[in-house]
């Protein structure tokens, strides 16, 4: 093979003279910066418009302080059922292989899919009088239209698939054969989900949780088709943005961001490690 | 006592079929077979993990065959140990204690048995692989089972841990005189351990008999392949020859109706000089091809057409000079060609 010159010159020193920069590199430092301006940008202006004047009026303000109230109480009420009926569910997914499995699993997340105005009005319209559904929830007096009831059904529906899935990874993650030999030293399905799988699997199923909630609780669409009161606090951001201006609409919006980023940071915290509990 | 009746599997893509197994009390027994051919199947079908879709499974003349895993008194140890990593060393070998009425009332001399006082405070990802292998093993046994099944226990180890955790295995077993079903697919691990074995394949069992029985006497051709006979040729005995296309080999018969004939490659002997010949069956070739293995040599020969696989030294092959294309001589002693019954496969070309 042929040497150059440049083939014979000792390579320069790392940091010296120009650095070439990988073409691939680059483009993807500029689609991150952009995506990152892109989120970030709206967001810091939304908080660092209002004057803190603004801020402390509205947060002083009864009917905020309800609706953001409102929003956390329906949300995590939703996380809480998402938690008792997802559970058993998620490890069924994550154990078993039957016939029509990923049928299921795409059930699952339809609610991911479907714009949500369409839950809403599907919702209400099982709910009506018109409806069998609708007469045994008569029945039995339970109100759907413009309840709290209502609010939590449609922030279930759009929260269950984050919930199921995270918990059906982190189920998968704790190997079965683990569960066999428990099994084999004597202790029950119950004991043996209880002291090795929970154990194993209980950050997917509290990542799960804040997923769930952080979804139902930005969640507008399904919800005001519903109930526009009770008001949860996306609602009263759209009710204020449309009868008084963003002005008024802003300082909501920054409670509702701050909430969104203390429900973020708990999510960090309890995302699975690496030293294998999932 | 472990015994398997009829037993059938059927899975979506694979089916374990018409197992008939016994294990006696007190016996070490290997179920061997390649990785695929059922063996984990049925090891958790035995304990219970596993529904069976035909047959029974017996432990110590009690049928188990729809009990739960709980209620069945079976200890497994895996490769991969299965260690609970949330517990602590002490934690996993006592978990069966509190389920098990049976249980070892003090595992003081267990845990000494095995070595681990040191480590009971210890978490599972800080001990080396013997050290679980060692932990798993206390786990299983503190509960007192009255079968231990062994799925490939010492596969995962290095060589250092592997030969300590067989010794172990070998004198707990002596010791105890617990009923040992052992899975592998090494066949020296089960001629160390066990007394029976059974070669599976494909989700059947191809053949039981003493460990000396299926390496002397392999009956099918998967089982003599598995055993190391790798010379395998159908052919038709007549008295005392067995005839291979046009060769004829002289052979010690049997009692029965044999098809086919196999060699091990160590049993043929190769130089470039013509035999002897006496008792043994002298046969001249082209050598096709050497096949280096580190301390020997895999050497394929060509003799009317039909391929030998032989093994030599490459101390031998060096000093005799021996290279492919060259003319060489065989030499086979009749006892060392096996009669077998098996199927009758294509005659193997020289490659």
């Amino acid at each position: 093979m042929r040497k150059t010159i440049d083939d014979a010159l000792p390579l320069p020193p790392p940091g010296s003279g120009r650095r070439r920069v990988d073409p691939f590199l680059g483009i993807a430092l500029a689609a991150s910066a952009i995506i990152m301006a892109f989120i970030l940008l709206p967001l810091v202006e939304m908080v660092v418009q209002p004057s803190v004047e603004d801020l402390r009026e509205t947060w002083s303000d009864p009917d905020v302080i309800r609706a953001i109230g409102m929003s956390l109480y329906t949300s995590g009420t939703a996380a809480l059922i998402a938690f008792v009926l997802g559970t058993p569910f998620a490890y069924l997914m994550a154990r078993k292989h039957f016939p029509g499995k990923r049928l299921v699993e795409s059930v699952v997340d339809l609610p991911i899919m479907i714009p949500h105005p369409v839950v809403g009005i599907a919702l209400l319209s099982m709910a009506g009088r018109h409806h069998w559904f609708g007469r045994i929830l008569d029945q039995l007096n339970i109100q759907i239209m413009g309840t709290v009831t209502g609010i939590v059904c449609v922030l279930t529906f759009v929260g269950l698939p984050f919930y199921i899935n995270a918990v059906k990874t982190g189920f998968e993650a704790v190997p079965a054969r683990l569960e066999t030999v428990s099994r084999s030293l004597g202790a029950s399905p119950w004991s043996t989900f209880f002291r090795i799988t929970l154990p194993l699997a209980w950050r997917s199923m509290l990542v799960g949780l804040i997923m769930c909630m952080a979804r139902a609780v930005s969640e507008f669409g399904a919800v005001v088709i519903v109930a526009y009161h009770p008001m949860v606090a996306p609602v009263m951001i759209y009710e204020r943005f449309t009868a008084y201006g963003l002005k008024y609409s802003q300082p909501v919006a920054v409670g509702l961001i701050m909430v969104c980023l203390v429900l973020f940071l708990l999510l960090r915290w309890a995302s699975p490690r690496k030293d294998g509990t999932a | 006592m472990i015994r398997v009746e009829d037993l059938s599997i059927v899975l979506p893509g694979f089916a374990l079929e018409d197992i008939d197994l016994q294990v006696d009390p007190g016996e070490a027994f290997a179920l061997l077979g390649p990785t695929g051919a059922g063996k984990t199947l049925l090891l958790e079908a035995i304990i219970g993990v596993v529904p069976v879709t035909r047959g029974r499974i017996l432990i110590d003349g009690r049928n188990m065959t729809g009990l739960p895993p709980e209620r069945r008194r079976i200890g497994i140890l895996y490769q991969d140990h299965a260690l609970f990593p949330h517990l602590s060393v002490a934690e996993n070998i006592a978990y069966g204690q509190r389920y098990c009425t049976s249980a070892l009332p003090d595992l003081g001399p267990l845990i000494e048995r095995l070595g681990l006082q040191r480590l009971l405070e210890r978490r599972i990802h800080t001990l080396s692989g013997g050290e679980k292998q060692r932990v798993a093993l206390a786990r299983s046994l503190a509960v007192a089972p009255s079968v231990l099944l062994l799925d490939e226990p010492l596969t995962a180890l290095d060589p250092n841990f592997r030969e300590d955790i067989r010794s172990l295995l070998k004198t707990l077993h002596r010791d105890t005189g617990i009923t040992l079903l052992m899975v592998t697919h090494d066949f020296s691990e089960a001629h160390f351990m066990a007394q029976r074995t059974a070669v599976m394949n494909r989700g059947r069992i191809e053949q039981v008999g003493t460990v000396d029985a299926i390496f002397d006497r392999p009956e099918t051709p998967f089982v003599a392949d598995f055993v190391g006979m790798k010379n395998f040729f159908p052919a038709v005995i007549e008295e005392k020859e067995a005839v291979i296309g046009s060769m004829r080999l002289r052979c010690n018969p049997r009692e029965g109706d044999f098809h086919a004939v196999a060699i091990r490659p160590e049993n043929i002997r190769i130089r470039k000089e013509p035999f002897d010949g006496g008792t043994e069956n002298c046969l001249e070739g082209k050598l096709v091809r050497i096949l280096n293995r580190g301390f020997y040599a895999d050497v394929r020969v060509d003799v009317k057409g039909i391929s030998f696989r032989a093994i030599d030294t490459r101390r031998h092959l060096n000093r005799t000079a021996l290279a492919e294309g060259e003319s060489v001589h065989l030499a086979i002693a009749p006892e060392d060609i096996h009669l077998m019954r098996g199927r009758k496969p294509e005659l193997k070309a020289p490659s």
